[in-house]
């Protein structure tokens, strides 16, 4: 069956709405992405009709949620390529994900003075803070790839950058401010001469093409619910079973425990051992229906119509008198992100004027001031696409942004 | 439509002339604070008797506009007068726009009461009035009034 973006479109309800008198155009799914109707409906009948708490009961109820809970964690499994159920551990979202890593994977590591985590200048905040705050921990170094000026990742320095002091490198798939698709492959092969560890935050990766974690070759990734079709409140962390059963619990509590003492605990193995207390149980299932709907369509297909969508996207917005793209100028190596600058109008002008006319764009650091810094902007304007996405819905955004420049003209 | 409320002209006008933009170099009190959500920044000088009230920053229309209007009215006010004008300027920007603007003591600021009907905007216009009341606190003078709520 051919990819008919106006069938999908049906799937979800919240295109039937308009915003300020206007269709809605909703240009923001790198931010959070819609729900289609089949995820809502496996959230509710969950609700209505099994629940009950997981891993823990005997009873029917908890048994169906427990089946139910742990079916999404293989279908998930499955989704990106994991060796196992059990390399998928359920987090609130990508950054409890990777602060599970820093915690973890810190403490697995013994971090002291003189050893090196390496990120970039590109990362989301939520992989730039927790690798602060660990070294700050541990008295451990933090480095960075720095950005080129076309928007890619600046790997000249490689080998400088990861030596044999780096114990860890964690690095975004794709960046949600420039849409840059990074290939970890050069940066794994140096990972693993000098024998680092490499995490990828495929927040803005897993939800838009088929990520496979063997083919890549890394040890983490860290992905959230909300940005592919499911529910805010649940995250992955895929791992390595290896590393996993090797690193300490990061939360403590009910169900990552093997055997309590007064006087102490040893821990159930992975996923259990980092997944304390009652799980977002209803947003693990509703995670697992998202996977369900875009392996129905099929990734690859969702990928060629997000490509098609920002190849028309990159023309319409480069013909706009005043505005400037920040990151790759074409679709070579690149997602439906879009971020750019209207001269001599601020982005939240921008958006509020794009508002009164019914599209939703993000404005802001988007959580990654180092990128706005690194182009010398305060602030961004961006478009993000999805499987949704419609050439309408860009042709809008240009008439928008011709409003934008009469206002402020 | 509803875009106009937001963007006055007097409020265009502001953005596009700003009126007293460029940090002084004689004051007492400094104070800078930013929008963490947003980026937008504003440093804000002022002297002990509020005769000299500068300002710089960068930001988005209501932001620097809110700024230039600030400067208009509270420059070379007495404590008592600027404190009442703050008031009054907080109270509209929290009014959800349900409150009749007094033009007598806010000027050029009643021009925000649509400001006001966008919640998300609200911070914007209030950055520079309370990088003010900042600056002017460590000036030794207490003037004007704090948002209840944060928007």
């Amino acid at each position: 069956m051919t990819f008919d973006v106006a069938r999908v479109r049906k799937d979800f309800p919240i295109f039937e709405r308009e915003v300020n008198g206007h269709p809605l155009v909703y240009l923001d799914s790198a931010n959070t992405s819609q729900k289609p109707v089949q995820v809502l409906d496996v959230m509710r009948a969950h609700q209505e009709r099994h629940n009950g708490n997981v891993s823990r009961s005997v009873h029917t109820l908890g048994t169906e949620s427990t089946e139910m809970y742990e079916g999404a964690r293989a279908r998930i499994a499955s989704f990106i390529g994991a060796g196992s159920p059990d390399e998928v551990i359920f987090t609130k979202n990508s950054t409890e994900a990777i602060n599970l890593v820093a915690h973890s994977a810190g403490q697995f590591l013994a971090l002291k003075e003189g050893d090196e985590i390496v990120i970039s200048e590109m990362e989301h905040h939520s992989n730039l803070v927790p690798w602060q705050l660990l070294c700050e921990r541990t008295g451990a170094t933090l480095r960075w790839f720095g950005i080129t000026d076309e928007g890619r990742l600046d790997e000249s320095q490689l080998d400088e950058l990861v030596n044999e002091r780096t114990k860890l490198v964690s690095v975004a798939h794709m960046s949600n401010v420039l849409g840059t698709i990074n290939d970890p492959a050069r940066l794994v092969q140096r990972a693993r001469e000098v024998g680092a560890l490499v995490m990828l935050d495929a927040s803005q990766s897993v939800p838009h093409f088929a990520v496979d974690v063997w083919a890549l070759g890394v040890d983490f990734i860290a992905f959230t619910g909300h940005k592919m079709l499911g529910p805010t409140g649940i995250g992955v962390l895929w791992g390595r079973f290896g590393l996993l059963s090797e690193m300490p619990p990061f939360l403590a509590g009910g169900s990552m425990i093997e055997t309590v003492t007064m006087a102490r605990t040893t821990y159930a193995p992975p996923p259990a051992r980092f997944e304390a207390g009652t799980p977002p149980i209803t947003e693990a299932i509703g995670l697992g229906a998202a996977v369900d709907y875009l392996t129905g369509i099929g990734m690859d297909e969702i990928h060629r119509h997000e490509q098609e969508i920002t190849a028309y996207a990159l023309d319409q917005l480069t013909a706009v008198p005043g505005v400037r793209i920040y990151g790759p100028a074409s679709p070579h190596g690149r997602g439906g992100t879009v971020s750019f600058g209207v001269d001599g109008v601020h982005p939240h002008d921008v958006g509020q004027v794009l508002d009164a006319l019914g599209v939703e764009v993000r404005v802001g650091h988007h959580c990654a001031r180092p990128v706005c810094v690194r182009f010398a902007v305060p602030a961004m304007t961006r478009a993000s696409f999805y499987l949704y996405t419609t050439t309408d819905e860009i042709d809008a955004l240009a008439r928008g942004l011709d409003q934008v420049r009469k206002v402020f003209g | 439509m509803m875009l106009d409320a937001l963007y006055q002209d007097i409020i265009l006008d502001h953005y596009k002339h700003p009126h007293g933009r460029g940090l002084r170099e004689q004051f007492d009190g400094e104070a800078h604070h930013v929008n963490p959500t947003c980026g937008d920044e504003i440093t804000v000088r002022v002297n002990q008797d509020l005769s000299e009230i500068s300002y710089d920053g960068l930001g988005c229309s209501i932001s620097q506009a809110s700024a230039s209007v600030l400067h208009e009215l509270l420059q070379g006010k007495d404590v008592h007068d600027a404190s009442e004008i703050h008031h009054a300027f907080v109270e509209l920007m929290q009014s959800r726009g349900q409150i009749e603007p007094d033009e007598e003591k806010l000027g050029d600021g009643i021009a925000f009461a649509g400001v006001a009907k966008f919640p998300a905007r609200v911070k914007c216009a209030l950055l520079p009035w309370m990088a003010f009341k900042d600056a002017a606190a460590r000036a030794g003078v207490e003037v004007g009034a704090s948002p209840e709520v944060k928007a």
